[in-house]
């Protein structure tokens, strides 16, 4: 209305455009909708392993597979990974530049190591014979832990990213609004692997 | 009458968002602490649990192993994801409250479903197994 009025009046007409004020305001939300959906696929891993986990078809089961000590310390490198994250934004917060990327790096080789231990976990269990394609169970057991495996993978890619990004243009806003999202995308993670390591591993090897 | 009329109101209007933009999640060194801490203990007491074989009861530790991964899931939501029904002005909150929803029932109706399935189909004996295709 105060539009038309304005064009009547013979003036440039004036738009409220009040998109670019807040760039970063919506930014956390939609990130958040994103992990929410990205839960959502891991939903439907979880059930598919609640469905398929005892389906063993004669082969080897958790109880035979799963080493537990290892998953232990797998786990606790991804908590590390997580508190270090922690650190780092902490670090951002200060506004010390050098001080937010080891904190960065540190997070990356906790990450890295999960990884590793994770893919020895694998050929491994590939060695033995006890594949993906070996019993239902291993099928669901290789997706679930695979695309959580998968996530993180592409963590440590975005991690490296943004290390480049802030080293070169420092913590600006655009950095300060990336690392936040990574950090919220890095603690999902830690979150989905609890249930991990709760309902696939220990469940499992409880029989 | 004045020729700007929203213009005040547009002021008011940025004014606010930029109030709200600063609030969604930081945390404290003390908070980060509290939440590593928290989740060390209720991820090594399951591991015990399982590993010593703690209690003879396969219920009871099953039952304990799910309870604390729910609790040291919300433990991670406040202290490492900083949710609080107020940042985003609580649509973050709503968002995953609804997707709890669906994940408990997708979780729940596929374990109920597939389990029905599973009771009503026709018995088998080893013999009739073997000769599967």
């Amino acid at each position: 209305m105060a539009n038309d009025m304005q064009v009547q009046e013979g003036e440039k007409p004036v738009f409220y455009l009040t998109e670019d004020h807040h760039p970063e305001g919506s930014t956390n939300l939609g990130f958040w909708l994103y992990l929410m959906s990205d839960c959502l696929i891991f939903a439907v891993l979880f059930a598919t392993h609640g469905v398929l986990g005892r389906n063993y078809a004669a082969g080897p089961s958790p109880a035979d597979l799963f080493d537990l000590p290892l998953v232990a310390i797998n786990t606790a490198m991804l908590l590390f990974s997580s508190i270090t994250y922690g650190f780092a934004m902490l670090q951002m917060e200060r506004n010390a530049k050098a001080e937010t990327l080891f904190w960065l790096a540190v997070t990356g080789l906790f990450g890295a190591a999960f990884l590793g231990l994770e893919l020895y976990e694998f050929a491994h269990l590939i060695h033995e014979g006890a594949g993906p394609g070996r019993s239902a169970f291993l099928s669901s057991f290789f997706t679930l832990v695979g695309t959580h495996g998968l996530h993180v993978t592409f963590g440590i890619v975005w991690l490296i990213t943004l290390m480049v990004q802030v080293s070169k243009h420092g913590l600006i806003a655009e950095n300060r609004r990336r690392l936040m999202c990574l950090s919220m995308f890095w603690h999902f993670l830690d979150v989905i692997w609890i249930g991990v390591f709760s309902f696939v591993y220990l469940m499992g090897v409880l029989g | 009458m004045s020729s700007h009329p929203h213009a005040p109101a547009r002021e008011d209007a940025a004014n606010t968002h930029h109030g709200h933009g600063h609030e969604a999640g930081h945390g404290s060194l003390k908070g980060y602490m509290i939440g590593f801490g928290l989740s060390v203990i209720l991820t090594a007491i399951p591991f015990v649990l399982v590993m010593a074989g703690t209690f003879d009861s396969k219920l009871l530790t099953a039952f304990l192993v799910m309870a604390l991964a729910v609790v040291q899931i919300v433990v991670h939501m406040v202290y490492f994801l900083h949710m609080n029904p107020r940042s985003e002005g609580g649509w973050t909150m709503m968002a995953l409250i609804f997707t709890l929803v669906i994940v408990g029932i997708t979780l729940a109706g596929s374990l109920w479903v597939m389990h029905h399935l599973n009771a009503n189909m026709m018995p088998m004996s080893p013999e009739m197994m073997k000769n599967m295709p």
